[in-house]
């Protein structure tokens, strides 16, 4: 049997689950801040600072930005397990990926807690 | 859109970092041509994909799998993508 190590759950149906999941979570708010910029179409610093402080917005961003990493890896996974063959370029693509999100999620977390 | 996110991650970050800050944000994005079409190509990638992502949705729950209504569901993305990224980029100029 032949067993994944780089899968974001190690198992194709978690992996499955998981990019449903954060796609919904992206989805909704994805709406959301569409709809709040086109309802906001004068939006000033204060608004918009005060709407990254509530704790509610923290929370839904937070969960946004984990979702995103998540779904993140298991798509970019998927493309380059069906098309980088050749394990070292397929190590290094997946290693830059596994980088960048990583360095995501902490720039991320960073802003929602520096407002 | 992955790599395309250092720029929302930059303007998000930039924005709420200070009132000049915010300004400066809002400045580029109303006056920068090449940062209206960073935006405007960064908009369009995710409004495809997130109407790509929900007919995937919607063929997850058993409908539009068959040829025909795979092929309609396949034209409405299209469709309804292309008339989103136009009205985004009637928004962002």
């Amino acid at each position: 049997m032949v067993t994944s190590i780089t899968s974001f759950g190690r198992s194709g149906l978690y992996d499955w689950m998981i990019q449903r999941v954060s796609a919904v979570v992206l989805l909704v708010y994805t709406v959301f801040m569409i709809g709040y910029l086109l309802m906001n179409p004068g939006l000033d610093y204060e608004q918009w600072s005060a709407l990254f402080e509530n704790t509610a917005m923290r929370i839904f961003s937070l969960l946004t930005l984990l979702s995103f990493a998540a779904h993140i890896w298991i798509g970019m996974w998927s493309v380059s397990t069906d098309y980088i063959k050749p394990t070292g370029a397929r190590f290094v693509f997946q290693s830059a990926t596994g980088l960048l999100t990583f360095i995501y999620v902490v720039w991320g977390i960073q802003i929602l807690w520096g407002v | 859109m992955y790599f395309g996110a250092v720029f929302m991650l930059y303007a998000l970050g930039l924005s709420l970092e200070s009132q000049q800050g915010f300004n400066e944000a809002v400045e580029m994005l109303e006056t920068s041509f090449f940062a209206k079409l960073i935006a405007w190509g960064l908009v369009s990638a995710l409004l495809y994909h997130f109407f790509a992502g929900i007919k995937h949705l919607v063929m997850d729950f058993g409908y539009c799998e068959e040829l025909e209504s795979g092929q309609l569901a396949a034209k409405v993305t299209m469709g309804v993508s292309v008339v989103a990224i136009l009205l985004a980029g009637v928004w962002i100029w």
